[in-house]
C-alpha cells in the first residue's frame, strides 16, 4: 500500500514536475515570510529580520535539492541525465569509444571464454534429475588389479558390478556404462559411431525421458539378450535418420546384426561424461553379441563398467561409503572368476569399493584441462587488470579536464557522492557496451578453443551455452572492472578542496603532480603485470618447443601407422599369424616403403601394459615392473632405434620355439646383470590368459619413450609378436616411407584389398599422433603467447597515453630548454629515457611478482626452470622494446616543438 | 547551554510529537519545537522541510494547503494513522534508550 502509493507519487511528480516546484518555492517563501513576520514582533527592525530569516534559510536552492532528493523519482531522473550524458560523451568521440569498448571487450571476452570453459566441463552438474545425489563408486586407494583397464574413468569388471546391483542396499539407484565405439553400416559404407553399454535402469536412475518410443528398463539387459535393440541420442536421430519419427522400430546395422531402434533420448541429454556425447547405446548384456572377439560380461579381469550410485535421500555419503565397505569382501569373493591370475586372487579379495562425489559425471577433458584452465583464467584476469589500468588512464585524462567543474560544483552545494556517482553512471554505457562484446567475442572465442583441443580420431563435444554462472561471471568481472577504471579516477577528480582545484593550471593541461604520479603508477603496474605474461609465454612456448624437439629416441617423421580389422575374415586362431605376416610383407614390397613392421603398442599412443618381472632363479621379490609392447621383426629398423646388443626378432622366433624377449638399456641397467644382459633369463607373472613364463632376453636396444614425451625413460621390454599364443584379429603396422601420404595409403589400400576386401584399414600419422599428445601443452603455448601479446598491446597503448600527456603537458617547459640550445636528439633521448625508467621501474616491481606466480605454474613446464634467466630477461628486453616503441611517437612530437610557439601558448 | 542543533536521529519524532496536538505549517513546527524545549533546541528550515518531505513519502504526515492565521496559503501537515503508530513506537524506544543511557550515567 505504502509503496504503491510512493510510487504513485512519485510518478505524479515526475510529471507534473513545474507545479512540484511552485508549491516548494510557495512553502520556501511561506516560511521566511512567517519568520520575519515574528521576528518583526519582537522588536528587529524589518531589514534585521528580512536578513535574520534569510540566514536561517541558507540557500534555497540547497533546501530545495534536499527536499527533491528525498524522492525517489529525483534519483531516476539523475540517474538518466548521467547515463544519457555518458552515451552522448561516447558518440562524441568515437575514437575513445573503440579504443575503450575493444579494451574491455578483449580483457572480458578471454576472461569469459575460458570461465565458460571450465563452466562447462567443471562446475556445471549433468543435465539429469537431482545430480547432487549422484555418485562414482570406484575401487578405493590406487588398486593393484590384474587385466585390461578398458576405458578413461574408474572402473569395475561386469560380475563386480552384477553383484552390486542385485544386493546393494547403500544406494536408492544404481547405474553402469561404457563407451565404446559401434560399427554402423549406412547404404553400402561401415562407418564409426561413438556407442555406449549401458545398463538396463541407466536412463531411469538418470531420470531421463524418451523423446520417442521408449528407453531401456531392466528388462532389456538380462543375461544372453544378444543384439536385441538400441536407443539413439537426439542428436543422431535428428542428423542419421533424418529426425524421421518412423524410424522407431525400423532396423540399424551394427557389425553383423540389424538391429530394432528402440527410442531417442531427449536433446541436451548427451551421456554421463562431460567432453564427448554418444550416438547409439546398447543393453550391457549385449556386449558379446556385437563383439566378434572377446566376452567382457563373465571376466574378473576387464575392467569395463564405470559405475553410479545415486544416494538415498537424506543419506549421507559416508553412511554410503560404511555401507560399501560392509559390502565388499562378499561383492569380491562372489565376482571372482577363474581368469584371475591365481596369486593375484588374495589382493582381488582384499579389493574395496568406495563413492565420490560426481553431480558432473567423469570427464578426461576435465581431468586433463581443468588446471590449465584455471591458471589460464589467472593469467586473463592478468590481463584484464592491465585493461582497467588503460582505462583508467583514459578515464583520468578525462575527468581532469572537469576538475574544475566539479570543484564549481562542489563549492555550490554538490556532494563528492553525488558526484562519484555521475562519474560512475557516465561510464556505464561505456561498460555495458563493453561487457556486451566481451560476451559475443567470449562465444567465438570457446568455439575456437574447444577446436583447439579436438584430434582427428576424437571429436569433442562441449556444451557451451552461457548459463547463469558463466552472466553472473561476466556481470561480476564488469563491475569489478568499472570499480577499478571508473572509481578511482573519480575520486581522484573530485577529492580536491574546491578552492584548491580552482587554482590549479588551465583545464586544457590539466592535472596536478599527484594525478601524474598516479598515471606513472598505472604504467608501471601494466608493465609488472606484463612481465609476468610475457614470462609466462616464453616459458610455456619454451616448454612446447622442448617437447617438440626432445629426443624421444626413435624416429617421428615419414612414419604411418596402418591399423587393420581381420575379424570379419573369421580366420581361425591358428591361421592368424601367417595371414598377418603376409600383409606385412605385401606392404613391405610396396615401393618406396622403406620398412615396414607389426606392433602391438605404438609408442606415445597413451596405451601401456605392465606385468613383473625378475630374473630366473633369483628372488621373487626382487622384482621389476617393466612396460611391455610386442612387435614383429624390423620394428626396431623401422623406427630408427638401434640395436646394441644381440639381435632384433627373426623368422625362427616362432609360437613353438623357446620365447624370447628384447629388452632397452634402461631394463638392463635394473636388472643389474651388465650392460648385455643377452642370454639372461627372466621370467614374467602370470596373466589372466597366460601361465607365468620365461623369456630369453636376446637383444638389448636403446632407450625410447614408451607413454609420453615428458617421460624419463623407463624400462621395456619387448615380445615378438610372431611367439603370440593367443593372436586377435587386429593389426597394427608402423611403416617407414617418404612416399606423399595420398599415394601411401592409396598402393596400402590395394595391397590389402588385394588379400582381401573384407580388410578394413585406417590409417593415422605418427608424428601428428604425438603432436596430438602435446595438446595440453600446445594449448597454454598458443593461449599464453596471446595473453602476453595482449598484455605487452595494451601496455603499449596504456604508454603511449601516458607519454603523449606527458609530451603535451611539459610543451613549454621543452620550448624553454630548446630556447636555451637543447638539440632535438636530446629532447628525444629525454623522454625516451622517462619511458624506459618507466618501464625498469614496472619490470623490478614485476620480477618478485613473477618469481611468485610461475613457482605455480613448474609442474607443467618441461625441460625449464620458471625463474629462468633467459626467459625472464627476455621477456624484459621485450618490454623495454615495447615501451621505446609506443614512446617514440610522441617523443619525436616532443621533439618537433617550435620554441616560439611553445612559449607563446597560454 | 545555547541553542543547538535536536539530537541526532530525533527530529522525526519531535515533528511527529508536535503534530501530534494539530496540523501545522513548517515554521509552526519549527516555533513550537523552539518554544518547547525552552530554545534549547532550534530546527532551521534546511533539515526540517526535508524531513516532512521524507516523512510525506513515507506516509507518516499528509499536508494540505489552507490559509493560515494571518490569511495567507500556507502547508499544513497533520500527522496520519501510520504516524501516530511510529510516534508512539519511536517514543517507547526513545525512553527505554533513556532510562537505560540515565542508568549508565549514574552507575
Amino acid at each position: 500500500m505504502r509503496l504503491l502509493s510512493n510510487v504513485i507519487d512519485g510518478f505524479r511528480s515526475l510529471f507534473r514536475k513545474g507545479a512540484i516546484e511552485r508549491e516548494m518555492d510557495e512553502e520556501l517563501r511561506g516560511f521566511v515570510e512567517a519568520s520575519t513576520a515574528d521576528k518583526l514582533r519582537r522588536g528587529m527592525t524589518s531589514d534585521q529580520a528580512i536578513r535574520a530569516a534569510r540566514v536561517e534559510m541558507g540557500s534555497a536552492n540547497a533546501v530545495k535539492h534536499h527536499i527533491r532528493s528525498e524522492a525517489w523519482e529525483t534519483q531516476v531522473e539523475v540517474f538518466w541525465r548521467d547515463l544519457w550524458y555518458g552515451v552522448r560523451m561516447l558518440l562524441r568521440s568515437p575514437g575513445f569509444t573503440a579504443v575503450a569498448v575493444l579494451t574491455l571487450a578483449l580483457g572480458i571476452g578471454a576472461n569469459t571464454a575460458i570461465f565458460q570453459l571450465l563452466d562447462a566441463v567443471r562446475l556445471r552438474n549433468l543435465p539429469v534429475m537431482n545430480p547432487g545425489e549422484l555418485t562414482l563408486v570406484h575401487l578405493a586407494g590406487l588398486p593393484d588389479t590384474r587385466g585390461n583397464h578398458e576405458t578413461d574413468y574408474p572402473a569395475l569388471n561386469n560380475p563386480l558390478w552384477e553383484y552390486l546391483r542385485d544386493h546393494q542396499h547403500v544406494f536408492s539407484q544404481v547405474l553402469a556404462w561404457s563407451p565404446t565405439s559401434l560399427g554402423i553400416t549406412v547404404g553400402d559404407h561401415e562407418r564409426l559411431v561413438q556407442g555406449m553399454w549401458v545398463s538396463g535402469d541407466f536412463f531411469n536412475v538418470l531420470g531421463v525421458r524418451p523423446a520417442l518410443g521408449r528407453l531401456f528398463t531392466s528388462s532389456d539387459d538380462r543375461p544372453g539378450c544378444g543384439a536385441s535393440g538400441v536407443v539413439v541420442s537426439y542428436k543422431f536421430w535428428q542428423g542419421q535418420l533424418g529426425g524421421n519419427p518412423q524410424a522407431i522400430g525400423s532396423r540399424l546395422t551394427i557389425g553383423r546384426h540389424a538391429v530394432p531402434i528402440l527410442g531417442v533420448t531427449p536433446d541436451g541429454f548427451t551421456g554421463p561424461e562431460v567432453g564427448r556425447s554418444f550416438d547409439v547405446a546398447a543393453p550391457i548384456c549385449s556386449q558379446s553379441a556385437y563383439w566378434t572377439e572377446g566376452n567382457w560380461l563373465d571376466s574378473s579381469t576387464d575392467w569395463w563398467l564405470t559405475v553410479m550410485g545415486r544416494l538415498k535421500p537424506g543419506a549421507s555419503l559416508s553412511m554410503a561409503n560404511a555401507g560399501l565397505e560392509s559390502l565388499s569382501p562378499a561383492a569380491f569373493e562372489a565376482s571372482l572368476r577363474k581368469d584371475y591370475p591365481a596369486e593375484n586372487v588374495r589382493d582381488y579379495l582384499h579389493l574395496k569399493l568406495v563413492a565420490d562425489p560426481a553431480p558432473g559425471g567423469v570427464s578426461w577433458l576435465r581431468d586433463k584441462y581443468e588446471s590449465p584452465l584455471w591458471m589460464l583464467l589467472g593469467l586473463a584476469g592478468f590481463v584484464l587488470l592491465i585493461a582497467c589500468a588503460n582505462l583508467a588512464n583514459l578515464m583520468l585524462a578525462r575527468s581532469s579536464a572537469r576538475v574544475r567543474e566539479f570543484a564549481v560544483r562542489l563549492s555550490l552545494g554538490a556532494t563528492q557522492r553525488r558526484l562519484i556517482c555521475q562519474l560512475l553512471w557516465e561510464s556505464f554505457p561505456l561498460l555495458v557496451l563493453g561487457a556486451a562484446s566481451g560476451l559475443l567475442l567470449a562465444g567465438a572465442l570457446g568455439k575456437s578453443l574447444i577446436a583447439l583441443l579436438g584430434t582427428q580420431g576424437d571429436s569433442l563435444f562441449v556444451d557451451l551455452h552461457p548459463d547463469w554462472r558463466v552472466l553472473g561471471f561476466t556481470a561480476t568481472l564488469a563491475t569489478f572492472t568499472a570499480l577499478l577504471f571508473a572509481l578511482i579516477p573519480a575520486f581522484r577528480a573530485t577529492r580536491l578542496a574546491p578552492s584548491e582545484a580552482m587554482k590549479t593550471g588551465s583545464p586544457r593541461t590539466g592535472g596536478t603532480h599527484e594525478s601524474n604520479r598516479l598515471r606513472r603508477g598505472l604504467v608501471i603496474t601494466q608493465v609488472a603485470l606484463s612481465l609476468v605474461l610475457v614470462t609466462g609465454a616464453v616459458l610455456f612456448a619454451r616448454t612446447f618447443a622442448n617437447l617438440l624437439t626432445v629426443d624421444a629416441g626413435f624416429r617421428e617423421d615419414n612414419i604411418l601407422i596402418t591399423s587393420l580389422d581381420l575379424s570379419q575374415l573369421r580366420l581361425p586362431v591358428a591361421r592368424r599369424l601367417a595371414v598377418k605376416k603376409e600383409i606385412v610383407d605385401r606392404l613391405h614390397e610396396i615401393p618406396g616403403v622403406e620398412a615396414a613392421s607389426e606392433v602391438g603398442i605404438v609408442p606415445l599412443s597413451g596405451t601401456s601394459t605392465t606385468n613383473r618381472v625378475w630374473a630366473e632363479g633369483e628372488d621373487r621379490q626382487s622384482v621389476i615392473d617393466p612396460n611391455f609392447n610386442s612387435t614383429g621383426n624390423g620394428y626396431f629398423n623401422t623406427l630408427g632405434i638401434p640395436v646394441l646388443a644381440g639381435r632384433d626378432f627373426d623368422e625362427h622366433d616362432t609360437p613353438n620355439s623357446p620365447r624370447v624377449a628384447v629388452v632397452n638399456q634402461e631394463f638392463a641397467r635394473r636388472l643389474g646383470k651388465g650392460a648385455s644382459p643377452v642370454g639372461v633369463r627372466i621370467r614374467r607373472e602370470a596373466k589372466p590368459h597366460d601361465p607365468e613364463t620365461v623369456f630369453e632376453i636376446v637383444g638389448v636396444v636403446k632407450n625410447s619413450k614408451y607413454k609420453d614425451l615428458r617421460e624419463k625413460f623407463v624400462p621395456i621390454v619387448y615380445l615378438a609378436i610372431s611367439q603370440e599364443q593367443d593372436p586377435d584379429p587386429f593389426e597394427q603396422i608402423i611403416l617407414h616411407s617418404a612416399l606423399p601420404l595420398p599415394i601411401l595409403t592409396s598402393e596400402i589400400k590395394l595391397a590389402v584389398d588385394g588379400m582381401s576386401p573384407e580388410i578394413s584399414v585406417d590409417f593415422q600419422v605418427f608424428k601428428t599422433q604425438i603432436r596430438e599428445s602435446l595438446l595440453p601443452e600446445r594449448l597454454m603455448a598458443v593461449l599464453s603467447g596471446s595473453l602476453g601479446i595482449l598484455a605487452a598491446l595494451l601496455t603499449a597503448v596504456g604508454l603511449y597515453g601516458v607519454i603523449s600527456f606527458l609530451v603535451t603537458q611539459r610543451t613549454r617547459e621543452i620550448g624553454i630548454r630548446m630556447a636555451l640550445g637543447a638539440g632535438k636528439r636530446q629532447v628525444l633521448s629525454s623522454i625516451l629515457g622517462e619511458t624506459l625508467m618507466l618501464t625498469v621501474l614496472g619490470i623490478a616491481v614485476g620480477l618478485p611478482i613473477t618469481f611468485g606466480v610461475t613457482r605455480f605454474i613448474a609442474s607443467m613446464l618441461f625441460g625449464i626452470k620458471p625463474s629462468d634467466p633467459v626467459a625472464l630477461a627476455f621477456a624484459a628486453l621485450a618490454l623495454c622494446g615495447v615501451g621505446v616503441a609506443a614512446a617514440y611517437i610522441p617523443a619525436r612530437r616532443a621533439a618537433a616543438v617550435d620554441p616560439m610557439t611553445a612559449l607563446r601558448y597560454e | 547551554m545555547g541553542e543547538r542543533d535536536v539530537v541526532q536521529g530525533t527530529l522525526e519524532m519531535l515533528i511527529l510529537k508536535t503534530l501530534a496536538l494539530e496540523p501545522m505549517h513548517g515554521y509552526g513546527v519549527a516555533t513550537r519545537i523552539e518554544q518547547v524545549s525552552q530554545s534549547v533546541f532550534r530546527v532551521n528550515p534546511g533539515s526540517l522541510l526535508p524531513a516532512l518531505a521524507r516523512m510525506e513519502r513515507a506516509g507518516h504526515v499528509k499536508s494540505e494547503w489552507r490559509a493560515s492565521e494571518n490569511n495567507r496559503r500556507a502547508k499544513y501537515y497533520a500527522l496520519t494513522a501510520r504516524g501516530r503508530k511510529a510516534l508512539s513506537d519511536e517514543a517507547t524506544t526513545w525512553n527505554r534508550q533513556v532510562s537505560a543511557i540515565a542508568r549508565i550515567m549514574e552507575a
